[in-house]
């Protein structure tokens, strides 16, 4: 088999799980359940972290060495709140990589398509690495494709609501019309819903909630990481189509052919 | 429809009796929908609820843990003054307890901010009393000018003020808004407020309100319980709180469960809340509202305080003072109320993770700022 590496921006990546790193019960927790789940892109609410202090308790958990830290706008509710974030971000030491998450109800966290679309614009004439956090929908992906960022990031359903691929559909569509890596991000709360979302040809997924606030966020983490590479193998191997009907044995025009 | 004609549609003693009347088939439906109505967080609220208080608290740790995480926020009160005109019968700061008064300079401010900082503290509460004259919009933005660049996030639980001075705040650095209705009750409303412009029942119903059109990103309320009867207070809390949802939903809305505690002047609250109904309200409000912020002050004892942690909490206070000057100027002044815990932020935050969540100190950023 041809190495299989998810490539970002001319970067390249081993893992096609990318991980956010909120809602865990301690620094300690988080750092096992990245090392398990073999990310390489963890992401980081700048809202939540101190750039400035050395020894802030999630920057100083997470390996800059081994890990590609991707700062991320949560909280921003419009693009002059998610650009203004990201260039304080980059102004810090940050690399010019952003997840740009534009998401003015705090309720559902949805993110806003004009507004993300706004800030996309100006990060990429600005020289940043865009991943942007979309609802799944095809013609905002490939305007944002046209724009220049380095990928679209649609969700499988609303953030921390681990109820799977309920976008499925939309999902595909976008798949199939992208040239850039697709990232389903939110709303995967099982190992099996990755898988999924693999199988259907997604490049990657960004799995937080359903890690962060399991029984065993460390073994979660590795369930998640299989069920990544299970799904993305299944779809490299090549999927038997699925049929509504059996298949039948005795077909009735062989006769015609006989 | 505005707030107010929302609540007279739904007049008290109805509400309370159709409260009253729920029962355990009502109950049941209610812990079974999702998303809850209206009508099933009543029945949480009900008498008939209480058999189930272990569900809605198991439910409620859940739910929480799914939209916040394992994690709680911590804060600290900076009172900056006690100096007040209302005569609210139940607090420490009434016009006519004969109490030293005292409101800091805009030196002292910083000097108590300085030292909330060095604690750890990155979200600040600055409070007063209804001393419009004293703690002006110029002395706020001064206070502010000095502890803006301490504070990723600064609220003001001060007296209500008009959209515009809001504005100004917001200009200065302020991101939230806290104001309690204290009662949705219009009479006992009356009662407890017999002086002072807190005397207009409607001008302090519609804060929230006017501090959503200024742009506040979060928005508190509260009731003050201890005053009426908690499960229909409850009700309008939620109802209040579902409107400022639907109405600023840029906004974040907070729901605090601040409960009469003894304050100079004797005040003895006429229906206490107890433990028990403490949890069922709050559980009962986690479910009805997934994503509110519920926050929890030093009020209450530190065994409670740590048993609410896993109950639906997403934010608490932790080694506060109520009066101004209270934690680097040895002030005489007097207290808003009697500290129930008094532990450090420090001890506070260990006991947290002992609990099993992350204690966060920083959860906003200045450059949210416009």
């Amino acid at each position: 088999m041809m190495s299989d590496t998810l490539i970002i921006a001319g970067r390249s990546f081993h893992s096609r799980l990318l991980l956010g790193t909120g809602k865990f019960s301690s620094p300690q927790v988080m750092k096992r359940a990245i090392e398990a789940s073999g990310a390489e892109v963890v992401t980081v609410a700048l809202r939540r972290v101190e750039l400035e202090n050395p020894q802030d308790s999630i920057l100083s958990a997470i390996d800059a060495g081994r890990y590609l830290l991707l700062p991320n706008t949560s909280g921003a509710r419009d693009a002059t709140e998610a650009v203004r974030l990201a260039r304080l971000a980059r102004a810090a030491g940050c690399e010019p990589w952003i997840k740009l998450e534009v998401t003015p109800d705090p309720q559902y966290l949805l993110p806003d398509p004009v507004e993300t679309l706004k800030a996309a614009e100006i990060l990429v004439k600005d020289g940043f690495t865009v991943l942007p956090y979309i609802q799944a929908d095809p013609i905002l992906a490939k305007r944002l494709e046209d724009i220049g960022t380095a990928t679209v990031m649609p969700l499988g359903s609303p953030i921390g609501s681990n109820r799977g691929l309920k976008t499925r559909e939309a999902i595909e569509i976008i798949i199939e019309m992208a040239n850039i890596p697709v990232v389903v991000d939110a709303g995967l709360g099982a190992p099996s819903h990755a898988a999924e979302a693999m199988e259907m040809g997604a490049d990657a997924v960004l799995i937080n909630t359903a890690i962060a606030i399991a029984g065993d966020p460390e073994a979660m983490a590795g369930a998640f990481k299989k069920g990544v590479e299970a799904g993305r193998q299944a779809f490299l191997a090549g999927l038997g189509r699925t049929h509504k009907t059996a298949e039948a044995s005795s077909p009735l025009t062989g006769f015609l052919r006989g | 429809m505005n707030f107010y004609d929302e609540i007279r549609r739904t007049p008290w003693d109805e509400v309370r009796q159709d409260i009253e009347n729920r029962s355990r088939i009502d109950v049941e439906k209610a812990l079974a929908a999702s998303p809850l109505r209206l009508e099933d967080f009543m029945s949480l609220l009900s008498p008939a609820a209480e058999p189930y208080l272990e569900d809605m608290a198991q439910m409620a740790h859940r739910l929480t843990q799914q939209r916040f995480g394992r994690v709680i926020g911590l804060f600290a009160p900076l009172y900056l003054s006690n100096v007040c005109t209302n005569a609210c019968t139940y607090c420490g700061f009434n016009v006519h307890n004969p109490v030293e008064r005292l409101t800091l300079t805009v030196d002292q401010a910083a000097a108590e901010g300085k030292h909330l900082h060095d604690l750890g503290f990155r979200h600040l509460l600055l409070v007063s009393g209804e001393a419009p004259h004293t703690v002006t919009v110029e002395y706020l933005a001064g206070v502010l000018a000095r502890l803006r660049p301490l504070f990723s996030s600064i609220s003001i639980e001060i007296y209500p003020m008009e959209t515009v001075d809001y504005q100004t705040l917001i200009h200065h650095g302020v991101d939230g808004l806290v104001v309690y209705q204290e009662t949705y009750d219009e009479r006992r409303y009356r009662e407890v407020h017999p002086a002072g412009k807190k005397r207009d029942y409607l001008w302090r119903l519609e804060t929230p309100e006017r501090g959503g059109l200024a742009g506040f990103r979060r928005i508190g309320i509260g009731a003050l319980l201890g005053l009426n009867d908690w499960r229909t207070e409850g009700f309008y809390l939620a109802l209040h709180a579902r409107h400022l949802l639907r109405a600023f939903w840029k906004s974040h809305i907070t729901i605090s469960f601040p409960r009469l505690r003894p304050a100079a002047g004797g005040y003895q609250p006429p229906s206490p809340v107890s433990d028990i109904h403490m949890v069922q309200l709050m559980t009962a409000l986690r479910l009805f509202l997934p994503d509110a912020g519920l926050i929890l002050s030093t009020r209450e004892s530190p065994n409670l305080r740590d048993h609410l942690i896993p109950l639906g909490i997403t934010s608490m206070s932790a080694g506060s003072r109520t009066e101004p000057g209270g934690y680097v100027h040895d002030s005489h002044a007097e207290a808003q109320f009697e500290i129930a815990d008094d532990r450090s932020p420090q001890a506070v935050s260990e006991i947290i993770r002992r609990k099993g969540y992350e204690p966060v100190w920083k959860d906003w950023d200045a450059a949210f700022l416009h």
